[in-house]
């Protein structure tokens, strides 16, 4: 990992520096912390961020450290809190907005969309937006249809808006730095079922809380890791599998429970994509499958799977596979029922290991 | 239960929806004996740090300071110099000039689409004169005003109207939708209201750095229905912002009526005092009335007072942009009885009447106005006009969509310039 870490002038290098264990929510609240600290031009708004801390405790302690003026709450509006980030950004701000679900952002899409992401090329770069949303993600946490889903193929889909997702408090706590310090506007995308712990997909199954894995091991102070460059999360040979989020860690273990010797790669940005990683990948395993939460049809799996096929499709031994949620809202009750869970994942994997 | 559910409403009366028309359609003459216009100087002009609701009674009416005398009248008389109303006077007619040989540019078929603002000119002329040069202006597309009164060079707009190799926006943007940070013109959006929310972010902003800049937004009386202007008041009372709003009522969106953003029911100064925000209606065609309400909203912004929303009660006398014809939907005689004047005219016999200016003087700066206006159209000319090759090298389309060009971007633009050469071989 330390690799892929930016340095500061410091000569002494990452793994010299002190290390605890946090889980994912514990890793952002030290990302925002550092950067409030380091740049005077973060600010943090949202709804009930302030005095509470978030509904997630993501800003836990930072209004008290940090003054009232540059992390407090908002309006219940989502539009006006990207349009004020906007505006703070032309100011010459670095706002770092939080949307307290993915699915409460369609209100803010315009300015999203149509303003934050165009600002630059409209303006030929006299005015830019370089904000951080902060949104949790995902399902699994029995939030039905309105605090569980995974939006992020929208954004992947809009022309100068980068889009992140983490995976472990380590990522997180670097990529939202980098993500911060972006001078382009960032979605930044955190996948709540792993805020307290990794997940294997089994859900009667007790959570095993961060701190018993290496991946919570996140250094003090400041480093950053580079939007656009995936993680190998195994070395495998049999077939790759493409996942992000919560789905690297199901992944994960389902492949270690059916013992198959897949390479796992954690994509962490979606845009703009490693695609070095992907296709070094592919062309030595010659298998892809792509996991993803969300739901299927025009999902970021689809793009995944076209991009496979039209630049490795000679090293392909067998078609590219998918396994996603379904194309239906996120149900209350059947919550598990929708989940791309060990089943549907294992049964993708037989097949083409079949092939 | 069902029996019961089909019984309740038989003693009901029945409902009928509403669909706001008009007063006038073309054919029909214009009434607007409907309006309830006052004398000029007799609206009470609070202290700039009253509370919201004290605005309210000027909600309700139209502040006016030019009477039909062509004098200044009342406490909202702002006692310009003549030389700051001759350089509002000489601003206003520039945008004229301006606005009609863009017209007939884009008629000649040198670029693609225009907007004038005749008739709204004050709106945007006088209100910036009353704002600091360093302050913020979000502009909706009829405020080309704003960068005229700031002295933005001309052939710059035209380079940006024609999009050629000179435009500044690299030919990115549809005409008139400037951007000039230097001249505190944010870059204009082609969706309607998402300023409004910006403009208060910036304010806030401003006071979080403990600045002393303000920002001032306009937008159309149409556009107040978008969701964004809830938003933008709603931040701007909660975080008692630096900013104006400017609500330009113009009366006529493309082709809906002011009833469709709901005039009917409320003027828009009033849905200010909803908010908490200070309120003021004001004749949008008397420059000397625009200028002392931005005025009184911009001092009340810099002294902490909070934010305020001003309604330019105006007409727009032209079509909606190129692309529309007005007389397919309102009566033409509208612009000829509209009431409240043209605000060229009305300023220019303000300084005849006080001895400050003449007839002469006028026709003068006309000619000169026009020539200066000619001038630029040629120089900008030599850079290209639309649709003629002189326009930003082809690269350039892949450009600032990211600070960076991520790979994807970098191959779809190779493959750009690959089709680039097939179609055109050296």
């Amino acid at each position: 990992m330390a690799g892929m870490i930016h340095e500061e002038d410091d000569p002494v290098t990452l793994a010299d520096a002190p290390t605890r264990r946090l889980n994912m929510i514990e890793a952002i609240n030290d990302a925002l912390d550092i950067m409030l600290t380091r740049d005077p031009d973060v600010v943090i708004m949202g709804q009930d961020v302030g005095y509470f801390g978030g509904v997630f405790r993501a800003t836990a302690g930072l209004q008290e450290k940090h003054g009232k003026t540059r992390v407090f709450d908002t309006p219940i509006s989502e539009c006006g809190i990207i349009g004020a980030a906007v505006g703070m950004g032309a100011y010459g701000l670095r706002p770092v907005p939080e949307i307290q679900f993915a699915d409460y952002i369609y209100p803010g899409l315009d300015q999203l969309v149509s303003e934050a992401a165009r600002l630059r090329y409209r303006s030929a770069a006299e005015f830019t937006s370089p904000m951080t949303v902060r949104t949790p993600f995902g399902g699994g946490i029995f939030g039905g249809q309105t605090h569980s889903q995974s939006p992020e193929a929208l954004f992947a889909h809009v022309s100068g808006l980068k889009t992140v997702v983490p995976s472990t408090p380590y990522d997180a706590k670097g990529l939202l730095i980098a993500a911060i310090e972006d001078n382009d506007p960032v979605i930044f995308f955190e996948p709540k079922r792993i805020y307290n712990g990794p997940f294997d997909g089994y859900y009667d199954r007790p959570n095993t809380p961060w701190k018993s894995y290496d991946a919570s091991e996140v250094p003090e102070g400041y480093y950053s890791i580079p939007l656009g460059k995936a993680r190998i999360v195994r070395e495998g040979e049999a077939m790759t599998v493409l996942a992000y989020g919560t789905m690297v860690h199901v992944v994960e273990s389902v492949c270690r429970e059916k013992g198959v010797n897949a390479e796992v790669i954690d994509l962490r940005t979606l845009v703009p994509l490693d695609i070095e990683a992907i296709e070094k990948s592919v062309r030595k395993t010659g298998k892809c499958l792509i996991v993803h939460e969300a739901t299927r049809t025009a999902g970021f799996g689809a793009e995944l799977s076209a991009l496979v096929q039209e630049r490795c499709f000679y090293h392909l031994e067998a078609p590219v596979q998918r396994v996603t949620g379904f194309d239906t809202p996120y149900p209350h009750s059947l919550e598990w029922a929708f989940f791309p869970g060990p089943i549907r994942i294992g049964e993708a994997i037989d097949t083409l290991m079949s092939e | 239960m069902v029996k019961q559910a089909e019984q309740a409403g038989i003693n009901r009366p029945r409902l009928s929806l509403h669909v706001p028309e008009p007063r006038g359609r073309p054919g029909d003459t214009a009434n607007f004996s409907y309006l309830d216009i006052p004398e000029a100087g007799d609206q009470p002009r609070p202290d700039e740090s009253c509370e919201p609701k004290e605005t309210f009674p000027l909600c309700d009416t139209i502040i006016r300071v030019l009477g039909d005398d062509n004098q200044a009248h009342g406490a909202w008389d702002p006692q310009l110099s003549p030389d700051k109303m001759r350089a509002i006077l000489r601003d206003m007619a520039l945008v004229r000039a301006f606005d009609d040989r863009m017209y007939r540019g884009q008629r000649q078929g040198k670029t693609s689409f225009y907007m004038k603002c005749i008739g709204e000119e004050a709106t945007s002329v006088a209100a910036t004169h009353a704002l600091d040069f360093d302050d913020m202006t979000f502009p909706s597309y009829r405020q080309q005003g704003i960068l005229i009164a700031r002295d933005y060079p001309l052939v710059d707009m035209v380079n940006q109207i024609y999009s050629n190799r000179a435009d500044k926006l690299k030919g990115r943007q549809l005409p008139i939708l400037y951007s000039s940070r230097e001249y505190g013109f944010f870059t204009v959006s082609g969706n309607l209201t998402t300023q409004l929310p910006q403009a208060v972010g910036w304010a806030m902003a401003s006071a979080i750095r403990n600045d002393s800049r303000i920002s001032a937004s306009w937008t159309g009386e149409g556009s107040t229905a978008e969701g964004d202007f809830h938003s933008a008041l709603t931040f701007a009372a909660v975080y008692n912002a630096p900013t104006i709003f400017n609500i330009v009522n113009n009366q006529w969106a493309i082709s809906s009526f002011s009833g469709f953003a709901g005039s009917e029911r409320a003027t828009f100064a009033a849905r200010a005092i909803g908010y908490g925000v200070a309120g003021l209606r004001v004749d949008g065609n008397d420059p000397l009335a625009v200028y002392a309400a931005e005025r009184w909203a911009a001092d009340r912004a810099r002294s902490n007072h909070g934010p305020t929303l001003i309604e330019h009660f105006t007409y727009r006398a032209e079509g909606h942009s190129t692309s529309d014809d007005p007389s397919a939907y309102r009566s033409a005689r509208e612009r000829e009885e509209w009431p409240l004047g043209d605000p060229v005219t009305r300023l220019k016999d303000h300084l005849i009447a006080i001895g400050e200016w003449s007839e002469e003087q006028q026709e003068a700066m006309d000619k000169e106005l026009a020539e200066q206006v000619r001038t630029a159209t040629k120089q900008a000319e030599k850079n290209g006009i639309l649709g003629h090759g002189l326009h930003h090298p082809f690269h350039t389309m892949f450009e600032d969509v990211f600070e960076e060009l991520p790979w994807h971007l970098r191959e779809q633009s190779e493959a750009a310039l690959r089709e680039r050469k097939l179609k055109w071989p050296e």
